[in-house]
């Protein structure tokens, strides 16, 4: 731990909202890696007995069940496992390739960051639905096909956030103490550039997160995404919706469960930013 | 003899805004192995930005012509993978502003470590017991302890100790300090200056000492050369240099330092006008508009730099060189 990192651990702690996001954030990962184990149902397990049931906590359905009879709450929470999964997936592969991509743009500047960033501003233009909706016509559906058309997008920001960093570091002495060294390109772009954009890149990932949850909802609300039985949050949602009138607490119970889990994020992103002091814009 | 560094009319044009500026005009200079030339001359007279071009650091920025021979190679224009052999190692440079010129997220003991594992293939650590050892060297207090601090956890001074060790990891032929003691206060300056002294007794490479201040490189060169408006105006051994100097220039910059025993001036003395601007085109001597002997031949033809000690035509320490018509007489 360096004395900066403690500094900013002690701002965090100091920021009640980051604080409590972070617990919720905990508890949630924690419950949907070890709920399944104390639920009595199983996700994809039919209960004849009990269609689109109420909640209640005396039953053996806890959140109730939906039209076919599955319990909610092993349903909420494979599906929140997936969303979890994806978001965290995609966004640490957006990390990456944007990372890599911006601090070469950054450093190596000149043309080649000009190429670079127009090939960035070609693909940020391509409308991300039709775009989606075109590769599900071409190859079928199928969950690589979400990675891939999330992770298409996903690091074009970071990447554009990584390269603007670079810039203004390219010109700082130290580079060129390291130059003056005898350091090739690939080395100072790993050992220099990089880690000394690592504060404002940290902040970015945080909050691409819940962006890309999000994002994977919405596809697969729209029947784009995770297909059935499999479940995330998307799919709960949109199934939930279709029952709205007769039985909301289908749309109640992983609608919740997502709302609380973007404002979480969100709210701990922010709580990571002004801890690192990473100034906007 | 083989100079450490042969410089061959090095010119340096930066590109602004369409115009084309020259930072360094036609300069040569060689400096012997072991030897320490001291560069001086005011900001903007393009004594860095010679070491920047024979470094290969400003690349890209700026047309850069001319050679420059280290050892037995052309380091001039070779691109970055051949310049990486000797940068760093046998040809190495100490920045200005030792604040800055550390990485800031790795420990000094990895910072120094990682030149000898670069370049001399070491492992991790015996380059770590090494860099403790150059600590010692360099008279950091409590070196097993600096080496797991941060550059922010070290003063100014010890940091420049640091930048000093670091150039001198490979044991160098040749360590190029621009203004290493400018950024820092003057008790400090002393010692570092120092440290340089007696570093260079023990392990005898070639030193370029450029700054600003003929007082820090009295103490240090064997021979100074004086730059105006990116020439070479006036070269000589130190000693004779500041006995009798030959270009008018440099005898105002002497006249400029305060002395403690003369009579007390109610006005320090200073340089009259200002150094041509950049890009700004003159014929002839570039000093003529400040200098007190000038005449009508300098505003109109050029004057070379020549050898005036009437010695043979193998430059050595003792030749002595000025570009002016007029010279003040040795």
């Amino acid at each position: 731990m360096t004395a900066l990192a403690l500094d900013a651990a002690r701002r965090l702690r100091s920021n009640p909202g980051a604080i409590w996001a972070l617990a919720a954030i905990l508890c949630m990962v924690a419950l949907t890696l070890i709920g399944p184990w104390f639920s009595p149902n199983g996700s994809e397990a039919l209960d004849w007995s009990h269609v689109a049931s109420s909640p209640a906590l005396q039953s053996a359905h806890w959140f109730g069940t939906d039209r076919l009879g599955r319990d909610l709450f092993a349903r909420t929470l494979e599906g929140a496992r997936v969303s979890m999964a994806i978001g965290l997936v995609a966004s640490a592969v957006s990390l990456g390739i944007g990372l890599g991509y911006g601090a070469i743009a950054g450093y190596v500047g000149g043309r080649t960051d000009q190429l670079m960033m127009r090939i960035i501003e070609i693909l940020s233009g391509l409308p991300l639905i039709f775009f989606v909706i075109f590769l599900t016509v071409i190859f079928g559906r199928s969950e690589y096909l979400l990675f891939l058309s999330i992770g298409a997008v996903g690091w074009l920001t970071m990447a554009r956030i990584v390269r603007g960093q670079a810039l203004s570091i390219r010109r700082r002495e130290f580079i060129e103490a390291a130059i003056a060294s005898g350091a090739g390109t690939a080395r100072i772009i790993a050992r220099h550039v990089i880690p000394n954009v690592i504060g404002p890149v940290i902040v970015y990932a945080t909050l691409t997160v819940p962006q890309i949850i999000m994002f994977e909802s919405f596809l697969s609300f729209l029947g784009l995404g995770i297909q059935e039985p499999h479940a995330s949050l998307g799919t709960l949602i949109a199934e939930g919706a279709g029952e709205m009138e007769a039985a909301p607490w289908i749309l109640l119970v992983p609608g919740g469960f997502l709302s609380l889990l973007l404002l979480s994020l969100n709210l701990f992103g922010d709580g990571l930013r002004d801890a690192l002091d990473v100034k906007e814009g | 003899m083989v100079p450490a560094l042969r410089i061959e009319d090095l010119s340096v044009e930066f590109t602004q805004r369409g115009a084309r500026i020259a930072a360094v005009r036609q300069v040569s200079m060689d400096v012997a192995p072991g030897e320490c030339v001291g560069i001086v001359g005011e900001s903007g007279s393009g004594k860095t930005q010679v070491f920047m071009a024979a470094m290969g650091l400003n690349a890209g920025q700026a047309a850069v012509e001319g050679r420059v021979r280290f050892e037995d190679a052309d380091i001039l224009g070779t691109g970055p993978s051949e310049l990486n052999r000797v940068r760093g190692s046998k040809l190495t440079m100490i920045f200005q502003d030792p604040m800055t010129s550390l990485t800031p997220h790795l420990k000094i003991g990895v910072q120094l470590a990682e030149v000898l594992v670069c370049h001399a293939g070491k492992s991790w650590s015996e380059a770590r017991a090494a860099a403790r050892r150059m600590l010692e060297r360099v008279r950091v207090p409590e070196a097993a302890r600096r080496l797991t601090q941060y550059p922010h956890e070290l003063s100014g001074g010890l940091r420049q100790r640091v930048m000093i060790g670091m150039s001198l990891m490979c044991e160098p032929t040749l360590v190029i300090a621009d203004e290493p003691t400018t950024a820092l206060d003057v008790t400090v300056q002393a010692q570092i200056i120092d440290l340089l002294r007696s570093l260079r007794a023990e392990a005898g490479m070639a030193l370029v000492l450029i700054s600003h201040d003929l007082a820090v490189v009295a103490g240090l060169a064997d021979r100074i050369l004086v730059m105006y408006a990116g020439r070479v105006v006036e070269s000589s051994g130190a000693g004779a240099l500041f006995g009798r100097a030959l270009h008018p220039y440099t005898a105002e910059l002497l006249k400029c330092i305060p002395s403690l025993s003369g009579p007390r001036l109610a006005r320090l003395p200073t340089l009259t006008g200002q150094p041509p601007r950049p890009g700004e085109a003159f014929v002839g001597c570039a000093f003529a508009p400040r200098c007190p002997r000038a005449a009508q031949r300098c505003r109109t033809e050029r004057p070379l730099l020549q050898d005036v000690s009437g010695g043979g035509p193998e430059p050595h320490a003792a030749a002595r060189r000025v570009a002016c018509h007029f010279p003040l007489s040795a």
